[in-house]
């Protein structure tokens, strides 16, 4: 690891002005990605600030009628355990539970997951010379290399990386907005608008303004929210990225479908609403079969590079699944 | 002590091909060896509550909580497996909750009560349910992985996700065993469960 200067931000203003300013900064909060990636050299921060002990205010969890706010510090595990969450977000409490491990969880915050960085092999040995994200411009190994648990959708001649979390893919399909603060003041966006399709920059992966941190994230309250699930397909059972999920938040009336909300994790180069699919469903009647038409439809756009040949198809029967689960929920009263 | 033989360094210098490629690209970074002193990162003074004890000490910023219990404290029960939080053999408690000492920066679990294998047992020395428990039911066979399953083990329990072999193998999982000790290690946690919560 190389050296780096280590400091403590006490409060928000603070910590955003040490991170405008300072060389080469990184904020520390779990650790997870940032260590390990300072460990491989992939990360190089010369400043690491700690926002930590910004918790007592980042840390909550709160709901009320008009949806829910989870502060950027908040642990996953805690949240995941929030029985609120669990009965009225259950894609969200279940997108925690399936990520990462127990001790992973009980360190990792909210905002540092969704910001961790892809999985790509390439992108995470410094040994391979070629990869966009780490050098600008020197290539991409992934192209022509293994590429089983690369991205289909959102890839471009640049990049293929897939968006590793999974919070994030529950937090897209909910219509969350995430709100920010920096030099510049408090903003807030769509969560959707968070993180960057590669195109010929993948080394820039979110629209965070130097400096930035994420305070919290909003979800708005809605009939579906308590109909939403989380499914997730890995190589095993536990203790794994996915190699396809999806986020599916249904309004029923009856077996008809009033609207619905869809989101693809594994499959893509950032967090991915799946609106093709969305749109087929709205008001009709949901059978097996119109689900997996739904689940082709999601990934009509994919692109496949030989070792991800099989993600389409997997990605697709995901999504039935996930739709399929959503609608045979029971909802307590 | 002095190595008598060759030293693994020069073994390797020796080497060709690939891993003297691997070694150059190391050697034009020689501030990421360990002994090297920090250029910007300046050491800095923390405390550690480490087993009930206060320890005053002074490290690199780069320094992780597992290197530092195990290399200046001298508590080897953490170990380094993956070093990367993949394999759990370092789980140590922070603020009572099961985290993993390899990503953990010292220099954020600063002040913060701190329990290792070794602060386990209870002060006369009695083992914890959890060891007990382990040792009963033959819960390890190298016992490499064995001090991060019995901390991760105490916190499963103490979270509530021991309700089942599923649940416990679920909310385990970050603890890899290479031996496959794994049904015994469920065997173990189920009974321990049982007296931790007589206790």
């Amino acid at each position: 690891m190389r050296p780096f200067d280590y400091r403590s931000a006490a409060d928000p203003t603070a910590a955003a002005r040490m991170g405008s300013s300072a060389a080469e900064p990184a904020y520390l909060a779990g650790g997870t990605t940032l260590v390990d990636l300072m460990k491989l050299d992939v990360m190089r921060p010369r400043t690491v600030i700690d926002i930590n002990g910004l918790a007592p205010d980042w840390g909550k969890v709160e709901a009320d009628s008009r949806g829910l706010r989870l502060g950027a510090l908040a642990r996953m595990s805690d949240v995941a355990a929030d029985p609120v969450v669990r009965r009225d977000y259950p894609a969200i409490a279940q997108s925690l539970d399936l990520a990462a491990s127990a001790q992973l969880r009980n360190m990792a915050s909210l905002g540092g997951n969704v910001l961790q960085r892809t999985r790509c092999t390439y992108f995470r040995d410094v040994s391979w010379k070629a990869c966009n994200k780490r050098t600008p411009g020197s290539g991409c190994a992934a192209l022509e290399g293994v590429n089983r648990t690369h991205a289909v959708l959102g890839v471009s001649a640049s990049c293929i990386a897939t968006y590793p979390g999974d919070l994030a893919v529950a937090l897209i399909a909910l219509d969350a907005a995430v709100s920010l603060v920096g030099p510049d003041g408090a903003r807030s966006m769509a969560f959707a608008d968070l993180h960057r399709e590669p195109k010929d920059k993948p080394q820039v992966e979110t629209n965070l303004r130097p400096g930035e941190l994420i305070v919290g994230f909003s979800v708005p309250a809605g009939p579906w929210t308590r109909r939403s699930v989380y499914t997730k397909v890995r190589d095993r059972q536990s203790y794994e990225f996915a190699l396809a999920s999806a986020a599916v938040a249904l309004e029923m009336d009856g077996d008809t479908v009033r609207s619905a909300r869809i989101a693809l994790g594994g499959v893509a180069t950032k967090p991915w609403r799946a609106r093709e699919a969305e749109s087929l469903l709205a008001g009709a009647r949901l059978t097996e079969d119109l689900a997996q038409k739904a689940g082709r439809a999601a990934f009509i756009g994919a692109v496949t590079h030989g070792g991800n040949d099989y993600k389409p198809r997997l990605g697709a029967a995901t999504v039935a699944r996930a739709l399929l689960e959503a609608q045979a929920l029971e909802i307590a009263a | 002590m002095k190595p008598s033989g060759p030293s693994r360094r020069a073994v390797l210098a020796g080497a060709s091909g690939a891993s003297a490629a691997s070694l150059a690209l190391a050697g034009a970074h020689p501030a990421t060896s360990q002994t090297a002193p920090p250029a910007p990162g300046a050491d800095m003074a923390v405390t550690l509550e480490v087993n009930g004890r206060s320890h005053a000490l002074t490290i690199d910023p780069r320094q992780t909580l597992l290197d530092t219990l195990r290399e200046e404290l001298a508590l080897t029960g953490s170990k380094k497996g993956c070093d990367h939080g993949q394999c759990g053999a370092c789980t140590v408690h922070v603020d009572g909750r099961r985290v993993l000492a390899c990503l953990a920066l010292t220099a954020s679990v600063a002040g913060r009560p701190i329990t290792t294998i070794e602060g386990l047992a209870g002060p006369g020395g009695d083992l914890h349910p959890m060891q007990t428990a382990f040792i009963e039911h033959d819960a390890f066979q190298c016992g490499y992985c064995t001090p991060g399953q019995i901390m991760s083990a105490v916190g499963c329990v103490k979270e509530g996700h021991a309700g089942s072999a599923a649940e416990i193998a679920e909310y385990m999982s970050g603890n890899l065993c290479r031996c496959a000790a794994y049904p015994n290690i469920v065997a173990a946690i189920e009974d321990a469960k049982s007296r931790m919560d007589v206790a």
